[in-house]
């Protein structure tokens, strides 16, 4: 099965903020196993130069990955979501998110293609705040893997 | 200064059941195949797998450990290229080393990972932009 390929290029619409936590950080945090006390201690993160506890690399993913569910879950594309798997990620941050931000992400179908079988989807999502300030983009490729494959 | 081929500190991180569930718990994906052996089996898979998204989180930490401020990395990318497969109770071993690959004219370094189970490498294109350590 072949994707329309048409959804290239579609932007959703922005998501409902999200509000980064201090708690929401100290448990991934926690869950990847990392101690850094920045994650952690407000007056670790000041020390840095930051304004508030930051949160880990990857933490974005919380807010892009449902984003992107969007595209996915759209019922006009037809992805069969138990066939999906994840296939590259990518985060290029302005700034790192810290506890106070209120996320809303607008994502952008970037590409489709097929491959092997598989159709592969990548979608952008661009993570800003709710007042506009650009955090960060999020690339995710997902796999859809072909019924032979 | 940082220079090219500079060899970050390895390491090496052991992933059992309970960690792949707190981490379904943090992240919000409870995709049953992180979980559940009797549904991964099922889908295909030799068994429960990490969520990849897990085994990036850790294959960074080489990079934050050295850079000692995690805001410092800039941009990050992975290609997921085999399922981590997690048996129980055993878990799986993952080994993250990374060596500066270049230093970019603004002073950022660009840092390729390698992360392995059992010798097999788990991620492909693997490599963080990072403002290094002073």
């Amino acid at each position: 099965m072949s994707l329309d390929q048409s959804f290239v290029g579609r932007v959703y619409p922005p998501t409902e903020p999200y509000e980064v936590g201090r708690e929401k950080i100290r448990e991934f945090a926690a869950a990847v196993g990392d101690t850094n006390p920045v994650y952690r201690d407000p007056a670790a993160a000041r020390q840095l130069g930051y304004a508030d506890v930051i949160a880990p690399p990857t933490f974005a993913i919380i807010v892009t990955s449902r984003a992107a569910h969007q595209v996915i879950m759209d019922p006009e594309l037809g992805v069969d979501y138990s066939r999906v798997v994840h296939g590259e990620q990518r985060f290029e941050h302005v700034r790192p998110i810290h506890a106070g931000d209120a996320l809303t992400v607008v994502v952008t179908v970037e590409s489709i293609r097929s491959a092997a079988g598989n159709d592969i989807i990548t979608t952008k999502g661009d993570v800003s705040t709710v007042d506009g300030e650009p955090v960060l983009t999020a690339l995710n490729t997902l796999v859809v893997r072909g019924v032979s494959a | 200064m940082t220079d090219v081929g500079t060899v970050l500190p390895p390491q090496t991180f052991t992933i059992s059941r309970a960690d792949l569930v707190r981490y379904a718990g943090a992240s919000g994906d409870f995709n049953a195949i992180h979980w559940n052996e009797r549904f991964a089996t099922a889908v295909g898979l030799p068994n429960v797998i990490a969520h990849g998204m897990y085994t990036m989180a850790l294959a960074v930490r080489v990079v934050t450990d050295w850079a000692g401020d995690p805001g410092a990395v800039v941009d990050y990318g992975v290609r997921f290229t085999r399922p981590v497969v997690v048996p129980d109770p055993d878990g799986a071993v993952l080994d993250v080393s990374g060596v500066v690959a270049a230093v970019r004219d603004d002073g950022l370094a660009e840092v390729d990972l390698t992360a392995t189970v059992n010798g097999q490498t788990v991620l492909a294109k693997a490599r963080a932009t990072v403002r290094p350590p002073r």
